[in-house]
């Protein structure tokens, strides 16, 4: 996805030259078409994450639209402060790309784990987060996204092979996109667990359960509309994204479900625990806590079996 | 110092009116040197309204901000893209910024009598909301990182525009702080002015005891920094230091400002208690009678 992601922005600089890139020494084999094509607009900043965003915000109240890149925990976690008084406060056009939510850094350790970013983000008003599910989306958000007046935080998946069928790149700011329908359960995935969502929901088929799946990637604005209309008469949610269960989408969901009043049980699938001594490969540590297809639809199963007598 | 539509802006406006209402007794020689006088004025008045501290740190300002708004920055008007910035790192001393924006004209001394009312534009700390600031700050070690990439923007748009950082002592506490040195000492941000008000005290206690930076100059020679040492109270000699610096190549310029905490008010220099204390009215009466006399 993050392939995509600079492709699309290699495309816009060419459009734009408010459009500049700083790095914080991060994105070897992904960020060179930019230096190589705009190296005028291109800084490394060093391995300096609160300055970058520091320098970005500068640069942004002068006229320029600077996109910040790091991974995940260092963009939004180490930056945050600088975030919310700099790019927020100022309410200017920087852009914050996390590369690799969740486990994307399976055997880099607790410290590159994507876990808190959506969340701590998701709560400052005046931020736009996008999640995108799949490469195709990841452009067309870049797209429609990368010229609002405010601050924008993406987070951009690692993996660059996932498409997810019947999405086809569509993203809309403030709304949910829903590629299976379903009566049964409403899988609420945020971002590039869609696809997991989308296998589950196959799995789920074929025990003879209909689960409608719901993609979230603008999680600010918040898609409330379309979580309310989708919540509505459906007996059973589960939420699944690659972070902490609290804070993000699945808090998101029980919001939604408690200030409107509806009858829907939530299940919120995602890391409940530090996961701290313990490494392995993305697809390893992702299935570890849930977050793979076969781990969707155990989540999936027991929350219809928890919700059983409340719906009989 | 050039010659600015803010320093005319001084010499038109501090009038008799503005002395009158303090009685003072003016024998000071230059328009920034009464932009001065009339700085502490207004951070006591203000201060002894809203019975509010932050009093020294703003006090010891006094003179660089008048330097800056008496002239030496480029500032045809607010909302003029072409205009020098200024990030006031030190965001706790933004009365001193106020004050300095009512006496050139770009607040109504009305606006200024709100600071820390209900339902202000002013507290204790400056957001951009209000006209003629230029970034918000009041978490210290955020400033420079601001500054150097207004700097670089500059320096990218072809722009002659510079951008002054004023800094404390103690900010250089905080990490980033060097981030931000390193990178505008390696991309040599000419056009990037800082000046540490280096008054040696922080909130609870001496920065020669909290954290020992001394000797500061030599920490940003370290980082490629064209340095000088100045009397932050000598305004000539800071406005000769600043009209001096080549802002159009070479290396970001840092001022060390010695300073005195609480600047110009006898009992308050020097003193921690004075970083967040209010003055009582006889404390206020006295304070007025020092600076008014140009002690």
């Amino acid at each position: 996805m993050r392939g995509s992601f600079i492709r699309t922005l290699v495309e816009i600089a060419r459009e734009d030259p408010k459009v500049v890139l700083l790095t914080g020494d991060l994105g070897f084999t992904v960020v060179e078409p930019f230096a190589e094509e705009f190296p005028d607009r291109f800084y490394n900043v060093g391995v300096a994450e609160q300055n970058m965003v520091g320098l970005a915000t500068g640069m942004a109240e002068a006229g320029y639209i600077p996109f910040v890149y790091s991974i995940v925990t260092f963009a939004s976690l180490r930056t945050y402060e600088f975030v919310r008084n700099g790019p927020i406060a100022h309410q200017l056009p920087v852009r914050i790309v996390g590369i690799g939510g969740g486990f994307d850094y399976g055997t880099a350790g607790l410290t590159h784990y994507g876990l808190e970013d959506l969340g701590v983000m998701r709560i400052q008003p005046g931020i736009t987060v996008v999640v995108p599910a799949d490469q195709a989306q990841a452009a067309a958000a870049l797209r429609s996204t990368y010229n609002l007046a405010g601050p924008v935080y993406y987070r951009i998946g690692k993996d660059d092979g996932r498409t997810l069928a019947g999405l086809d790149g569509s993203f809309r700011l403030g709304r949910t996109e829903r590629v299976r329908a379903g009566k049964d359960l409403t899988l609420i995935a945020a971002g590039s667990m869609a696809c997991d969502c989308a296998a589950a929901a196959e799995k789920l088929a074929e025990l003879g359960i209909e689960a409608q799946v719901l993609v979230v990637s603008s999680l600010n604005p918040a898609p409330s509309k379309d979580l309310v209309e989708a919540l509505t008469g459906v007996p059973v949610a589960l939420t699944v994204e690659a972070h902490y269960v609290n804070g993000a989408l699945g808090s998101l969901a029980a919001e939604t479900i408690a200030e409107n009043g509806l009858g829907c049980r939530l299940s919120r699938c995602g890391v409940t625990e530090t996961p701290h001594g313990l490494v392995g490969g993305s697809a390893y540590m992702s299935g570890r806590f849930g977050l793979s297809a076969d781990g969707v639809v155990q989540s999936a199963l027991r929350a219809l079996e928890e919700a059983a007598p409340a719906a009989r | 110092m050039s010659e600015t539509a803010a320093n005319i802006a001084i010499e038109q406006d501090l009038g008799p009116a503005v002395l009158d209402s303090h009685g003072a007794q003016l024998n000071l020689e230059t328009p920034a040197e009464r932009m001065a006088q009339q700085i502490r004025l207004a951070i006591l008045e203000q201060s002894r309204r809203a019975h509010v501290g932050h009093i020294g740190s703003a006090l010891s300002v006094a003179d660089i901000i008048a330097v800056l708004y008496g002239g030496a920055m480029n500032l045809p008007s607010p909302d003029d893209h072409e205009r020098d910035r200024l990030v006031l790192s030190k965001g706790h001393a933004a009365l001193a910024l106020f004050s300095a924006l009512a006496l050139v004209g770009w607040m109504p001394k009305e606006q200024l009598d709100t600071y820390c009312g209900d339902g202000s534009l002013l507290g204790v700390h400056p957001e951009r909301d209000l006209s003629g600031i230029d970034f918000t700050t009041g978490s210290l070690g955020h400033g420079l990182s601001l500054g150097a990439g207004a700097a670089l923007a500059a320096r990218m748009q072809g722009s002659s525009r510079r951008v002054f950082v004023l800094m404390s002592d103690a900010e250089c506490n905080e990490g980033s702080v060097w981030e931000a040195a390193m990178f505008a000492g390696h991309h040599r941000l000419g056009n990037l002015i800082a000046i540490i008000d280096l008054n040696g005290q922080q909130a609870l206690g001496y920065t020669k005891d909290v954290v020992d930076l001394s000797p500061m100059h030599a920490h940003w020679q370290g980082f490629n920094w064209d340095v000088h040492e100045v009397d932050g109270h000598d305004i000539s000699a800071l406005a000769k230091t600043i009209d001096s610096l080549d802002t159009e190549s070479g290396r970001p310029h840092m001022l060390i400002a010695r300073t005195i905490f609480g600047k110009g008010v006898s009992y308050m220099q020097s003193l921690i208690k004075w970083h967040y204390m209010p003055m009582s009215e006889d404390q206020y009466a006295q304070a007025v009678a020092e600076v008014e006399a140009g002690s």
